[in-house]
């Protein structure tokens, strides 16, 4: 197993260049750096010293990938791939266009990040697996059929109605929670709450949805008729035998949801004025600051990488039959 | 001299290529039996043929507003070389040009008289007063609102209720008329049929969701005629008419990020799981790598980047709308790319299956090229995945919108859609009273397109997706059977 992940983490380094790569033609080939410098100064009327200037203060005067005029290591490192992009292996993500640390200023934004993110994914997923279980339990009643009725109607719903309407109900007309905002400590509790029950209610359709299909489909098997066969109780078929079953496609699509988490916060972040990591990201698209949104980008491939990893081990916690090689 | 000149933007173009790719595939799979089944389930699905009647309203409002021109300007001499104005109208503009053009001052609420605000006006013998001044068009033609107010809504309410009436009678007659004629049964007969719903296809559902629609709509037509029926934004447009306009951005998100997709995922997919070896590493690093950065900021850095583009190269655009539309297309572009992996994944692991299977090792055997046997035997074997995800994907692209132009990168803030109209009353959350309207009309009209798509979508996996159809065969469609 050690040979394995050995392995899978040297794979990851070629994804991460190759995101580097991507988000670097992205930022860089479409627009040159004089477009770029004349777009932040503003205007057409602005002089050639000045957009120099601009750029090398920003250090984008040097080559995109080859310095054929240095010497030694500098023809690579001297460019503005080695500066701004490579140098984001080791998490040195340069300052930011107001001057300070983009990695600091994400090691404290980490924090509320998961202040938020955390509970509403656990919660979350012990909520959606208990409802799927049930449906699946009251299987092709009306329970089930209303149930299914109910998840698809959700699910259709704009995740910005959810947000809207639950600050509106709960914190303007009803008093229980401020609004938004965030602080320290166990103060950040009553400020956590509302994001939290938001994100889960949000995700309650098409979640439900989808584990009651992974248990429907589990239950049709063969083990299932034979427990059945053998007298045991349709609940301890279900939470026994079904949802350990299940254990395998639910860890893959949780995974999947890992990233998309992501975009969930940069919404609810912005709406309760969290200062995570989604409010800045947020922030820095409006004021057009790209060495943040490039950081963010490095920073959410490299955990999605992390996230695949997790899952390969998770297989072989939740399955003893899946040996990793 | 024509009235005007067309102008075919780049979305439109596409989407008028799209929709004559599907009636084209109408025609050419009817002949087909393998491939009409499936959708003659799909047709006799109640679920799914409801939902295909709201869809409808959707499409035709949508198609209406992609009929694109410039109207030439008032006022020009017949001889002269004919100028056009700048604005570019489409045909749903003409069709509400009194809600297009009837603004007021600011924000009123639905069906209201009077401005949401109140304004200091002069009083006639002097002096000021602060007041609600009266709208400009809402209301305008009674001369005591407050008397006449309740009588004329309904009044008119009622008269548009009794036009649905008449349009949905004429409706289900030439529905009976229809199925009479090519059943060969006579028409009260077939009426009868219709009614305890004894047809194949599930005529009574298709008529009682026509008939929904007419009893919401008809009111709602003869009253905006006369008032502002879902109230005005902040600077005064009527919100029923941006709601109608907001269809055709969710619509062309929709399709033309799906189309996008399409041949990135076919041709990546089926060539990875077909040609295994390095053209499957290859294709596999391309999708990871891709699908690890998280698709917003994905989305987020390139319309950022494309923001930058179009700012410095003004040349590539005439007017306002050609500005929106081009940045509309790059952001189905971009949502495409993002979005292929799913589907690719998908293909791959299908397409690894179907190469052993014997049909396709006898004709590698017979020594049929590859190209052949990609395109003859692979393809039309995994189409039903393809179609499952294109309908399944289609309501999220809606929903991904209106997110999208939230956090600032989605469609031109100056473009209305459903994100834009959001964004745009957010701001007024924390006004009292509460100005609602412009969500609620956002919202509902986004809930109504995305529940009749995935209802829609539902409809079509069932009949396609051959480990679903099974077990709702056993169950579900031996009662229909039996029925029928």
């Amino acid at each position: 197993m050690t040979a394995y992940l050995v392995r899978r983490v040297l794979y990851a380094i070629p994804i991460l260049l190759g995101v580097n790569l991507i988000t670097f033609a992205l930022f860089f080939a479409i627009n040159s750096p004089e477009d770029m410098a004349r777009l932040a100064l503003g205007g057409k009327r602005v002089t050639a010293e000045a957009v120099e200037k601009w750029k090398s203060d920003k250090g984008y005067d040097k080559p995109y990938f080859y310095d054929a005029e240095a010497s030694g290591f500098a023809r690579i490192t001297d460019t503005i791939f080695f500066t701004k992009s490579a140098r984001m292996f080791v998490f040195d993500f340069g300052a930011a266009d107001d001057g300070r640390d983009i990695a600091g200023e994400m090691r404290a934004r980490i924090g509320p990040s998961l202040a938020i993110a955390l509970p509403t994914f656990v919660v979350g997923i012990a909520c959606y697996i208990t409802f799927a279980l049930l449906l699946a339990f009251f299987r092709a009643t009306y329970v089930d059929i209303s149930g299914v009725v109910a998840c698809v109607v959700a699910m259709s719903i704009s995740g910005l109605f959810y947000i809207i309407a639950g600050q509106y109900l709960i914190s303007k007309l009803w008093h229980l929670v401020p609004i938004s905002g965030f602080s320290g400590g166990f103060g950040a509790l009553k400020f956590i709450v509302l994001p939290v029950a938001i994100g889960i209610v949000g995700g309650v359709g098409a979640s439900t949805r989808w584990y009651r299909t992974i248990f429907l489909e589990e239950i049709n098997k063969d083990y299932v008729r034979t427990a059945r066969a053998r007298g045991l109780a349709e609940s301890r078929i279900l939470f026994r035998h079904v949802l350990k079953n299940a254990m395998i496609p639910i860890l893959t699509g949780v995974v999947v949801v890992i990233p998309t988490l992501f975009l969930g916060s940069l919404i609810m972040e912005s709406f309760f004025s969290i200062p995570g990591l989604g409010s800045y990201t947020i922030d820095a698209i409006n004021d057009q600051d790209y060495g943040i949104v490039r950081s963010m980008v490095f920073l959410g491939s490299f955990l999605y990488i992390v996230g695949l990893i997790l899952t390969d081990i998770s297989y072989t916690l939740a399955d003893p039959r899946v040996r990793l090689q | 001299m024509m009235p005007f000149k067309i102008v075919i933007l780049w979305t439109d173009a596409i989407l008028f290529l799209l929709i004559g790719i599907v009636v084209a595939f109408c025609f050419y799979a009817r002949a087909r039996p393998h491939m009409s089944q499936p959708w003659r389930y799909v047709i006799h699905s109640k679920q799914g043929m409801a939902a295909l009647v709201f869809l409808a309203f959707f499409l035709v409002v949508g198609v209406l507003d992609s009929l694109h021109f410039r109207p030439r300007l008032s006022g020009t001499d017949e001889t002269q070389r004919a100028t056009f104005a700048v604005q570019t109208l489409s045909a749903l503009d003409v069709v509400a040009t009194p809600l297009r053009t009837r603004t007021e001052k600011t924000y009123s609420a639905p069906l209201a008289t009077h401005l949401f605000a109140k304004e200091t006006v002069e009083l006639p013998g002097g002096g000021q007063a602060r007041v609600f001044p009266r709208l400009a068009f809402g209301g305008a033609h009674l001369a005591d609102p407050h008397a006449d107010w309740s009588t004329d809504v309904f009044r008119t309410a009622i008269v548009g209720f009794g036009g649905g009436v008449i349009v949905w009678t004429i409706l289900a007659f030439l529905v009976t008329g229809v199925v009479a004629n090519t059943s060969g049964r006579g028409v009260v007969q077939t009426w009868r049929a219709i009614w305890r719903d004894q047809e194949a296809v599930p005529w009574r559902v298709i008529l009682i969701s026509a008939a929904a629609l007419i009893v919401v709509l008809a009111p709602m037509l003869a009253l905006c005629v006369k008032y502002h029926v879902l109230g005005t934004d902040k600077v005064g447009q009527d919100v029923f008419y941006l709601s109608l306009k907001s269809i055709r951005t969710g619509l062309v998100i929709a399709i033309l990020a799906t189309l996008v997709m399409l041949p990135f995922a076919l041709v990546l997919g089926i060539m990875a799981g077909y040609f295994r070896g390095w053209i499957d590493d290859v294709i596999q690093y391309v999708y990871t790598t891709l699908n690890s950065i998280p698709h917003v900021l994905l989305i987020a850095a390139a319309v950022l980047m494309m923001q930058a583009y179009m700012g410095t190269h003004p040349e590539l655009f005439d007017t306002v709308e050609q500005r929106q539309d081009l940045r509309l297309l790059f952001l189905c572009l971009i949502l495409g790319v993002t979005n292929w992996t799913g589907l690719c994944r998908l293909l791959r692991g299908e397409t690894l299956k179907l190469r052993e299977l014997e049909y396709v090792q006898a004709a590698r055997a017979f020594g049929v090229s590859n190209t052949s046997i990609l395109t003859r035997h692979i393809l039309p074997n995994v189409m039903h995945i393809v179609l499952i995800t294109v309908v399944m994907d289609f309501s999220g692209l809606v929903l991904a919108e209106a997110v999208l132009s939230y956090v600032g990168v989605g469609v031109d803030p100056t473009m209305i859609s459903f994100g834009n109209m959001i964004n745009a009353a957010r701001l007024e959350m924390a006004r009292e009273p509460m100005v609602w309207w412009s969500l609620a009309s956002a919202f509902v009209f986004m809930l109504l397109m995305v529940l009749s798509a995935n209802l829609f979508a539902d409809a079509v996996r069932d009949a396609f997706d051959p480990r679903i159809a099974r077990p709702v065969k056993r169950d579900g469609a031996a009662m229909v059977v039996v029925k029928s």
